[in-house]
């Protein structure tokens, strides 16, 4: 009976899985045979070549490439440093108060991340909330800070804030309270219970919000633009160039499968080496 | 037992809130002793080794460790340590890595660590390559083992025990619990155990302490406390126990509902002597009762129905009622069966050197 209901079950979920299946993977192999057509073309009936590839880096992609990936990296790690505290109040010290943060943090992903970003360059730019009150009141006026990369960093990590943070204080709350108090009953300081027992019981935690941060950031295009003025090029700026203004497909798709192919190894090795069931709470 | 003692505790209380959990608790711990402390949940004991290891502060009193005060450092400063009621190993690491924490922790260098971790583990019978072993594939038994190690490669001046062993099977518990005493000896540290069991304290103690509601109702000897419990409630928490009212007569002679007294006259030989009208408790273990023929005599007698017989394998249990309502429990070793049929009547007796008087009511 039993194995019955399996199989009924699972001949009811072709359907969709196959639809699902093609949605999933069907652009992504346009994208794939795109990249390896000759350049501007706009048929995938051409002899593949692999002169998009070529371009990245003859034509200096690579460095929008490292710019995406270097201030990805900047910002989770960041993320990584200021999110743990918060992350540990909320899963161990704030109780009740625990939710209020939740509602608030979440609150603001229910706003459009273009939105959110002008209200800081509203806030930020010359003339602006912050700047043209202070000149108005004090005749001293300073300069934007606006329109470089530090600022696009911040802008990754404030809207990345709740990737990183949700996943961290699930993966604290994995951290027994009874393993803390017995490493220092056996004499560990603040500092070898951090290093020693919270972080490796974290892990997975900390291995799912930074995935998410990274990879996120990686692709974001709207800090850079609009924080950013466009200060530094970042790679899923030159992939919409290429797929739009440049009318050069293969371009843009060949950018693309490269973010792809680092971001999709990444995130494979990054959750080979932890135990997903964990956070999903199946165990333990 | 020279030089004092290796803690000792003054006047130490602790509030929750408006809730007093403990009543200014004094307790001297001698070196090398194996202290249980007993008491039912809620009692306070859980509180206490929390406060003496460092995990909870005190709201008053001092505690001292031989001549340094220690109620103001932090859990990770004191030189000593506890084993977990959870055991509290650490699931991402092998059972050697817990072993070794506390020597990783004090620096040791890791070949010499590893040494003293397949030391230990020979001393709680642990096989060797056990040390690579996850603990998620260790037994019950064998886990309790890999804590014990643990807290005993940190070496410390007193080690503490919350119930370790509550949640083992019978069998196992048992096992332990004599491999615990057996390890108390080899290692010559002072153990401070706590537990709700009797037994667990009964095997294993040099000294037991009885907690009532934030205070100790009495310290001493596994004997002394089955034998001259101090108050009804040490009396009825030390397993199974017949207590009579009785009130003092005058002239040496007590009076109690449903007993006759023969020792009139020559109680105070053991003892037993209260005042005219001065309330008091009789205690006789369930072991030191007699079914009597009816030649037979005795310093006290009970008359009653014979309820009910219980088999607890090598002795029998029975239940008597007297006429007044009160259940009194019988134990007999098996061979000494008695032939009486449930619902007749029995008279059964006890003498005076085997129970003993609580004062007060």
């Amino acid at each position: 009976m039993e194995r019955l209901d399996q199989r009924l079950g699972f001949l009811s979920a072709i359907p969709l899985a196959v639809i699902l299946g093609l949605s999933f993977l069907a652009p992504l192999v346009v994208v794939a045979l795109f990249s390896i057509m000759p350049q501007k073309v706009f048929s995938l009936f051409n002899t593949p070549d692999f002169s998009a590839y070529s371009v990245f880096f003859s034509q200096g992609y690579y460095r929008s490439l490292l710019w995406s990936l270097g201030m990805a990296f900047a910002s989770t790690l960041i993320l990584f440093v200021i999110c743990w505290p918060l992350a540990f109040g909320m899963a161990k010290v704030f109780r009740r108060f625990t939710l209020v943060i939740t509602i608030f943090v979440v609150m603001s992903l229910f706003v459009s991340e273009n939105i959110r970003l002008f209200g800081w360059v509203l806030t930020l730019m010359k003339g602006g909330l912050i700047e043209g009150h202070f000149r108005y009141y004090t005749g001293i006026g300073f300069d934007s800070p606006l329109y470089n990369t530090g600022i696009i960093v911040f802008g990754l990590i404030y809207v990345y804030l709740p990737f990183m943070l949700f996943p961290l204080a699930q993966g604290i709350a994995m951290v027994p309270d009874d393993a803390r108090q017995a490493a220092a009953d056996l004499g560990a300081s603040r500092w070898q219970i951090l290093t020693q027992i919270e972080l490796p019981l974290a892990a997975p935690g900390i291995m799912v919000g930074s995935l998410l941060s990274f990879v996120l950031a990686a692709g974001a295009l709207a800090e850079s633009k609009l924080l950013g003025g466009q200060a530094v090029i970042v790679i899923a700026d030159d992939i919409e160039t290429a797929f739009t203004f440049g009318q050069n497909w293969p371009l843009g798709a060949s950018l693309a499968m490269i973010l792809i192919l680092i971001i999709g190894s990444l995130a494979i090795f990054g959750v080979s080496r932890i135990d997903l069931d964990a956070i999903m709470g199946r165990k333990r | 037992m020279d030089a004092g003692p290796i803690l000792r505790l003054q006047n130490v209380v602790k509030k929750f809130g408006t809730f007093t959990a403990l009543h200014g608790i004094d307790l001297d711990i001698y070196d090398g002793e194996f202290l249980t402390i007993v008491g039912p949940s809620g009692s306070g004991k859980s509180t206490l080794i929390r406060i003496l290891v460092g995990m909870e502060d005190v709201s008053d009193g001092e505690i001292w460790l031989r001549d340094q005060r220690i109620d103001q450092t932090p859990a990770n400063k004191r030189p000593t340590c506890m084993v977990f009621q959870s055991l509290a190993l650490f699931p991402h690491m092998s059972v050697g890595h817990n072993i070794e924490f506390p020597l990783k922790i004090q620096g040791v260098a890791p070949a010499a660590r590893k040494a003293r971790a397949l030391e230990l583990m020979a001393l709680l019978h642990l096989p060797d390559d056990y040390y690579t072993k996850r603990i998620s594939q260790c037994s019950g038994g064998e886990r309790q083992r890999v804590a014990l190690a643990r807290a005993l490669a940190f070496d410390p001046e007193i080690l503490f025990f919350d119930e370790p062993l509550s949640a083992l099977d019978y069998r196992l518990r048992k096992t332990l619990e004599k491999e615990l005493k057996d390890l108390h000896a080899r290692t010559g540290k002072t153990f401070v155990y706590i537990t709700h069991s009797l037994e667990e304290a009964m095997v294993m103690s040099d000294r037991i302490a009885i907690m009532k509601a934030g205070r100790f109702e009495q310290i001493g000897g596994a004997d002394e406390i089955y034998g001259k419990p101090v108050s009804r409630f040490v009396a009825s928490f030390m397993g199974e126990v017949n207590l009579f009212d009785i009130e003092g007569g005058g002239d040496g002679r007590l009076d109690g509902p449903d007993l006759d007294v023969h020792v009139n006259g020559n109680a105070e030989d053991f003892g037993i002597r209260l005042d005219k009208g001065a309330k008091g408790t009789l205690m006789v273990r369930p072991e030191y009762v007699r079914f009597l023929a009816s030649s037979d005599t005795s310093d006290f007698i009970v008359r009653g129905t014979l309820r009910a017989e219980y088999a607890l394998g090598s002795r029998i249990q029975y239940e008597v009622e007297t006429p007044g309502g009160q259940a009194l429990t019988v134990e007999k070793l098996r061979e000494d069966r008695f032939a009486g049929a449930e619902g007749s009547q029995v008279v059964l007796g006890f003498d005076a050197e085997n129970v003993h008087l609580i004062r007060g009511e």
